[in-house]
């Protein structure tokens, strides 16, 4: 970013936290970037003539008498087909020792498509995984996270995903993100031969964490390019969302912002879904489907990150160790694809969503014969049945290791149903029952 | 001369603004930025400094930037062609919006001024007329809307002339009137309306006195909501909030509906009224609130949706109001109290908060208008409680104002019990009111609120059962437990869950759910002898079975009475 002949230079800070700094300065905009000393910073409250920002790179080291340039203008991303294929960090600059890109300046955090000019999605992305295919169809333009403990091979199962996916690129947004895994999605995209659909801005665990909260719109302004002028099928991964409202917590703190509930912002809801409401169908054809990571921790939903997570996204995807089989399962009953009905049925076979529910909810029955057992009760015949049958259905379905088409999905089901249970037992349709059954 | 101001402090969509001269409390005043002109609303004054939310971002915006204030509240623009619009929350029409992207400051009109409506006049000249007397009628799609005598007129007019019969756009002159001091006035089709102020104009609100159907047999049997009622839906995110209230969207009994929601409804437009077989959209208006516009512009939506309703309630309909979800708009009061370093409430939200739900809640009602005629808006509105946990502020807040409590359960949505609603927990005040205990003795059965609080305590005794039999075990209870128990999953597998997606099941009318009600209080009732619980299991089962083949099969066809004969057969075999 070039600064320009005629600017003024400030020296004298008049407050610094652990991630802001004040300063007097005049006629300054909202949101414009500066440089406090070689730093990268970014206003984020005006009162009067005195200015706060937010240091991306933490405040550790800065003088009050840093040289502060404000530069007028937001953050911004260099678009153009030069972008595939690269890595960048937080601020759009390579990190993998290729050339600079070429292409038009685009503000960050721009305003959002609207929702008029959106269709509704209806295209199934299959991931061959059925936890996800079966009981929680995925369709493009769509927004979910795995809610997941940091145990969880999360970032495994997002790299399977999207290389399982056919879409036209793959931008991920990596927040917090440990060295290894990186190098793990590198090398992932790399064998899979992906690389040059793939475009990655990388936030370390080495980085400074303010600087996370520019991950999400970078990967989206490299999205919305291809999505809207490009009329591409885009898949954004964004990992992981809990560092980055972590990271927004620390900014809202050293503001002296009254802290709700966990405590984050207040404006976290807001926050959350300015990234999340990115995700979009365009009617050219052009899409953004979000897959995001969110950790949890010990798998509590009810923290305000995974909680207002689950009122913005279509649904989630809850990853858990099954410890009847030792798989790592996406848990039936935690996992919700909100626009699973818009291809179920239609765009998959007619009982598909009969199936699911029957099967969820043997499985459930399972889970209060398990009580039972726990709390030393006899078992009844069915109880013995259902037990059975949760154990089959976490390895052949559940599973995460699971790679099927949906129809052999479908017909695994059925062949479950028949081995285990009786047609009454399910209570599925007569119609479907006298179609599919497996005698 | 207009106030003006410049700019002095900014913190995301809080702005403060150092004023020339007054300025009113929810004053909407423009901040210029480069040209663009950005929507603003006043929401505190200290002393020459007026705290304003803007309705837009604010990047780039600076100090020493001016303000003009326009001397006007938040109005709705209100008229023929508002239903089948979409809007955001300060009602643009988003369907006339050039760009992909949403572009600061770009406003456009909620009405087609060019679109020429089929007039029809209805009072007369020398008719004394006062505020929202109705002058004339256009057709909007297959309603009738009333042209009214503007709401904001004070006192009593006398009609001078009508236009005649035929076809004008909204902004031609239908009627002059004369005012008391002798001066002419004219009236268009058209007429602006504060948000934020209810519109009164009617002669009484009786206690409701009839319910509104829903085709949910969760809702209409057992926790029926009134026409003109209000309802609230809290439940942890996934347990089909959405889905219930599109359901009730689609199917229920009321001639407008107008959604305020974060969400898109882009299937919306192809959905058929099951009522009249036409589009749904021609009866509805969606306000249109994604989550990522700014939080000012969430807070105005809900009351932008309040007043389009309470318009046509003017006219004599029946308006039905879904809201999804009030606390996102809790939320919003929330950044906005932080931002003004107000001092907190509970969790962080403004103190006022309850007062501010309760008075929205407040504008719902059954009417009768100064010509005798009903009109009615019904509020549904969500809660998405923190952590679905229901001891949170918006909750217990709106618990206290809302009628009708339909509880959503994690537990019930994990076991795939939909529509989720706990049966225990959830209540319909209504089913208090003698004038819908009378109303649903002579429309739908004689006697039907004791059926229904009898179908309630089966559902509560089988809980009850439930537990004993999880403490004691299947053999430490008496079989009386177990057949119990069965009738209470037997009542909750029939009456309590629906499938939504399943085309017959999906709606029930209230014949159907009489009927089926009927049915199951009528096998609850007889005696049942097992002689083990396995044996009890496997009978309930394949009763439940049938009776759910039959909710799948169209009303009295001939597959629902093979059905029905089925489960005959199972109830004289029994003891056999």
């Amino acid at each position: 970013m070039a600064t320009k002949a005629y600017q003024k230079i400030y020296t004298k800070l008049e407050a610094i936290t652990k991630a802001t700094v004040a300063l007097h300065a005049k006629g300054v905009s909202n949101d414009e970037l500066a440089y406090v000393g070689d730093r990268l910073a970014q206003v984020v409250r005006i009162k009067g003539d005195l200015v706060t920002m937010q240091i991306f790179a933490g405040t550790e080291g800065i003088p009050t008498d840093a040289e502060v340039t404000f530069l007028g203008e937001p953050p911004t991303l260099r678009v153009s087909d030069q972008l595939s294929g690269r890595f960048f960090n937080a601020y759009g600059q390579p990190i993998d020792g290729g050339p600079e890109i070429e292409g038009e300046l685009r503000e960050i955090g721009g305003p959002s498509v609207n929702p008029y000019k959106r269709r509704q999605p209806s295209q199934l992305i299959p991931t061959g995984i059925a936890g996800i295919d079966l009981n929680n169809t995925l369709v493009s333009g769509q927004k979910i996270p795995f809610f997941a403990d940091p145990d969880q091979p999360y970032n495994q199962v997002m790299a399977d995903v999207a290389l399982r996916a056919d879409v036209d690129k793959i931008i991920l947004g990596g927040m917090g993100l440990s060295n290894d895994d990186y190098l793990f999605f590198r090398q992932s995209f790399e064998a899979a031969g992906a690389l040059d659909k793939i475009i990655c801005f990388i936030n370390t665990t080495e980085n400074p964490p303010v600087e996370r909260l520019l991950i999400p719109d970078m990967a989206l302004t490299a999205a919305e390019y291809f999505a809207v002028d490009k009329n591409e099928k885009v898949l954004v991964l964004l990992t992981d969302m809990t560092l980055y409202a972590d990271a927004l917590s620390i900014v809202s703190n050293r503001m002296d912002q009254i802290p709700s509930k966990d405590s984050m912002p207040g404006s976290l809801y807001s926050d959350l879904a300015k990234i999340y409401e990115k995700a979009v169908q365009l009617p050219t054809g052009g899409s953004i489907t979000i897959i995001a990571v969110t950790t949890l921790n010990d798998g509590d939903i009810t923290h305000a990150i995974p909680d207002n997570t689950g009122y913005i996204t279509e649904g989630q995807l809850f990853l858990r160790a099954d410890t009847d089989t030792g798989k790592v399962i996406i848990d039936p009953f935690r996992s919700l694809s909100r626009l699973k009905q818009l291809v179920q049925n239609k765009k998959t076979r007619e009982d598909h969503s009969q199936v699911m529910n029957t099967s969820v909810r043997l499985y459930a029955d399972a889970q209060n014969a398990k009580t039972k057992l726990e709390n030393g009760f006899d078992l009844s015949d069915y109880d013995h049945r259902c037990l059975a049958y949760a154990k089959d259905y976490a390895v052949r379905l559940l599973s995460i290791d699971v790679n099927i088409t949906i129809e052999e999905m479908l017909d695994t089901a059925w062949e479950l149903f028949a081995k285990y249970f009786s047609k009454a037992e399910t209570g599925i349709k007569q119609a479907l029952i006298d179609k599919y059954w497996k005698d | 001369m207009k106030t003006t101001g410049k700019v002095t402090g900014i913190v995301s969509n809080l702005v403060t603004v150092e004023v020339d001269g007054p300025v009113a409390e929810n004053e909407i005043c423009f901040i210029v930025l480069q040209g663009v002109r950005m929507m603003a609303e006043v929401i505190k004054v200290n002393g020459k400094y007026a705290q304003v939310q803007v309705f837009e971002s604010t990047r780039g915006l600076r100090g020493g930037d001016t303000v003009t204030f326009e001397g006007r509240m938040l109005e709705a623009t209100l008229g023929p062609g508002l239903l089948s619009s979409v809007y955001d929350g300060l009602q643009n029409d988003l369907t006339t919006m050039k760009s992909v992207f949403l572009r600061r400051g770009e406003y456009t009109d909620p009405l087609d001024h060019e679109k020429l409506w089929d007039f029809t006049p209805i009072a007369s000249p020398g008719d004394k007329v006062i505020a929202s007397d109705w002058l004339g009628e256009v057709k909007e799609g297959w309603l009738p809307h009333k042209i009214m005598v503007p709401f904001s007129f004070k006192g009593e007019y006398t009609v001078k002339s009508v236009i005649a019969a035929g076809k004008y756009n909204v902004d031609t002159t239908i009627a002059v009137l004369i005012d008391e001091s002798g001066a002419e006035v004219p009236v268009t089709m058209t007429q602006k309306w504060p948000v934020k102020v209810a519109i009164k104009g009617y002669k009484e609100k009786p206690r409701p006195d009839r319910i509104m159907e829903t085709g949910v047999r969760v809702i209409d049997t057992l926790n029926p909501i009134a026409e003109g009622g209000t309802g609230f839906i809290p439940g942890p995110f996934g347990c089909g909030k959405t889905v219930l209230q599109h359901a009730i969207a689609k199917q229920g009994d009321a001639d407008v509906i107008v959604m305020a929601a974060v969400e898109i409804f882009t299937e919306f437009p192809e959905l058929i009224d099951p009522h009249t077989g036409r589009h749904l959209m021609e009866r509805t208006t969606i306000i249109c609130n994604t989550s990522n516009m700014p939080v000012a512009a969430r807070e105005a939506s809900v009351y932008t949706a309040m007043t389009i309703c309470e318009y046509y309630r003017a006219m004599g309909l029946k308006c039905l109001l879904l809201a999804d979800s009030t606390s996102r708009w809790a939320q919003a009061l929330r950044e906005m109290s932080n931002r003004m370093e107000e001092l907190p409430g509970a969790d962080a939200f403004p103190v006022d908060l309850s007062a501010i739900i309760s008075n929205f809640y407040s504008r719902a009602g059954m009417v009768i208008l100064p010509n005798g005629k009903r009109g009615a808006v019904t509020f549904i509105g969500t809660v998405s409680p923190a952590g679905g946990n229901l001891k949170e502020p918006v909750t217990e807040s709106t618990k206290k104002t809302a009628r009708c409590f339909y509880a959503l359960e994690q537990n019930r949505a994990d076991q795939k019990r939909y529509p989720a609603v706990n049966p225990i927990d959830s209540y319909s005040k209504y089913l208090e009111y003698p004038e819908i205990i009378e109303y649903l003795n002579k429309t739908v059965e004689k006697g039907w609120v004791d059926k229904v609080l009898r179908a309630k305590n089966i559902i509560r005794r089988g809980k009850e059962t439930q537990d004993q039999i999880n403490i004691l075990g299947d053999d430490g209870v008496p079989m009386s437990y177990h057949v119990t128990f069965w009738k209470s999953e037997l009542l909750d597998f029939i009456i309590l869950q629906q499938d939504g997606f399943d085309p017959v099941d999906s709606l029930c009318p209230m014949d159907r759910q009489r009927y089926m009600l009927d049915l199951v209080l009528d096998i609850c009732s007889r005696d049942f002898h097992f002689d083990d619980y396995e044996k009890c299991r496997d009978y309930f089962k394949n009763l439940i079975n049938e009776l759910r083949q039959m909710n799948y099969s169209p009303f009295q066809s001939e597959q629902f009475l093979t059905y029905q004969s089925k489960v005959n057969q199972l109830l004289e075999n029994h003891g056999n």
